[in-house]
């Protein structure tokens, strides 16, 4: 296999609901990461593209193929992923795995998701149904649900008191919203504090509004090129130097391994074996807090703190910058936001970014070599971890 | 190859308050809600068992916002159930406040099934569905 490089990367602005098409999000954001590539459209092999919910939000399907067109890129193979909110990571790792493969040169990664525009009562019904439609939906599930169930059982496992939990919690989420302030691309700006997220309104106990992540609008892009073409585009080029993907089925059937989520474990096991690291390697992730309880899930399952004490970690500044690990530095899913089909993408514009010191001062990480992205989609049922680094 | 239990098969039963799942004959592990497979072996020696639908909550919640079409609904609490013959099960629970579900009260108590809830179906759901619902065991 060979050597793979994130040669360029766009982004649009998250956002709530706007008025801008899914084709015209994406066109943004794949225009951007041509250009920062020194490359035309037609030096693009193919396109892979994340959109979960197009078909609902625009009545749009086949994405990919309206997309590659709009961009340039006539006649390619485009392919669209779907693995709920992980579908930009999967779209990655496979353009990453054909241009390893050396099958194709320069591949074309991405997503978008107008998840905003679709209003929350129909963009809850969709989001469900990455829970068992047949089995679990009867019951009412919705993704607020699925977390919410999780973070009690995390408590009473682990025998962390509620009250505790809670203000853990609502450490993460103001950590978040504190990146999210100085990133211009984050859907929500503005400061806020524990009191706010504690006395916000109750979603699905034990988790409130300011624990949930938005829906969001937005798209993400970045070319991916053989080593050899890379050298060619820039100077610097950050390699793909791990990547897992995982599956399980429903929610009830994880059972015992629950709150952590086993999907997760085999996934960041083949990419830490891959990059032959260990945890204590990454400087820099961007883990999938959809909730602010899945922030301490996946960072224990991750390996950066031990089971049921990550919430004490982001309470010490472990997770922060100048920490073990600096976590969701562009504001995380809470407040960069979710575009699900776009958010892999999106996590590694920022490891990208961060890796090229490109950031804005107040959230960048002085001298990051190895970055990390951790994307989950449903309540477990597709997980994806990649990991990256810097080729200078 | 045989499709030992189907999901019309298991909702049908379970509209008449019956939980049906699957018994690996090679393993002795409990597979609910159906598979083609045995969940832990995936083996296909499988025989159908109706399960004594008690077991104790490992966790809840109470949801407060629903799905599109749904919002009449709310507030209900969703449970994980470990049923004694091994699995977990999705449900709901019945004969407590929703809004004073709590961990203490809830966590760790036995309950068994109940007259099954019944989602009639929306848009999408290609027909209705059935809840296992539970109530606190006396």
């Amino acid at each position: 296999m060979r050597k793979v490089a994130v040669v360029g990367v766009g982004e649009t602005k998250f956002s709530g609901p706007q008025e801008r098409t899914s084709v015209e999000l994406f066109a943004e954001a794949a225009a951007e990461a041509l250009t920062e590539s020194n490359l035309k459209p037609k030096d693009i092999q193919a396109l892979y593209l994340g959109n979960v919910l197009g078909d609902f939000s625009e009545g749009q399907g086949s994405m990919q193929a309206f997309a590659a067109e709009n961009i340039g890129c006539f006649n390619v193979p485009a392919n669209r992923y779907e693995g709920a909110c992980a579908s930009a990571s999967m779209a990655v790792r496979d353009a990453w795995m054909w241009v390893a493969s050396g099958f194709y040169d320069v591949v074309l990664a991405g997503g978008v998701e107008r998840a905003a525009t679709m209003g929350t009562p129909l963009a809850t019904r969709t989001f469900a149904m990455f829970s068992d439609s047949r089995y679990e939906f009867p019951s009412g599930i919705t993704f607020p649900a699925v977390f919410a169930m999780l973070a009690h059982l995390y408590a009473a496992k682990y025998g962390v008191p509620l009250p505790k939990l809670k203000e853990q919690l609502a450490a993460v989420s103001v950590q978040s919203y504190k990146y999210g302030m100085f990133n211009p691309q984050a859907h929500l700006r503005k400061e806020v504090t524990m009191e706010a997220v504690l006395s916000s309104f109750m979603v699905s106990t034990p988790l409130q509004l300011h624990d949930c992540c938005p829906f969001s609008d937005g798209a993400a892009a970045l070319v991916l090129a053989s080593e050899e073409t890379a050298k060619k585009l820039t100077s610097k080029p950050v390699f793909v130097v791990g990547a897992g993907q995982a599956s399980n089925g429903p929610l009830a059937n994880q059972q015992e391994y629950l709150p952590r989520l086993r999907a997760r474990e085999l996934s960041a096991k083949q990419a830490y074996e891959m990059a032959g690291l260990k945890p204590e390697d990454i400087d820099i992730c961007e883990l999938h807090d959809c909730f602010s309880i899945a922030s301490l899930i996946a960072a224990e399952s991750l390996g950066f703190f031990d089971y049921g004490t990550s919430g004490e970690a982001w309470a010490k500044g472990e997770a922060d910058i100048g920490g073990k690990v600096a976590i969701n530095t562009s504001g995380g899913l809470k407040a960069k936001g979710h575009p699900i089909g776009a958010t892999g993408a999106g996590q590694v514009y920022e490891i990208a970014k961060q890796l090229r010191e490109e950031v804005e001062p107040e959230r960048q990480v002085e001298g990051g070599r190895i970055g990390m992205t951790d994307t989950l989609g449903g309540d477990g049922c597709t997980l994806v971890n990649l990991i990256l680094q810097r080729g200078w | 190859m045989e499709y030992k239990l189907t999901y019309k098969e298991y909702r049908e039963a379970l509209k008449q308050n019956k939980l049906l799942g699957l018994k690996c004959q090679n393993c002795g592990s409990v597979t609910v809600p159906p598979k083609l497979v045995c969940r832990s072996c995936a083996s296909t020696d499988l025989e159908v068992l109706e399960l004594k639908g008690a077991g104790k909550i490992q966790t809840f919640t109470t949801c407060n916002v629903a799905s599109e079409g749904r919002e009449s609904e709310v507030p209900y609490t969703i449970l994980l159930v470990e049923l004694d013959e091994g699995p977990w099960l999705m449900g709901n629970l019945t004969g407590v406040d929703p809004e004073k579900a709590t961990m203490e009260t809830l966590i760790g108590k036995r309950v068994k099934m109940t007259e099954t809830r019944i989602f009639p179906g929306d848009k999408y759901s290609a027909g209705e569905g059935a809840s296992p619902t539970f109530v606190l065991e006396a």
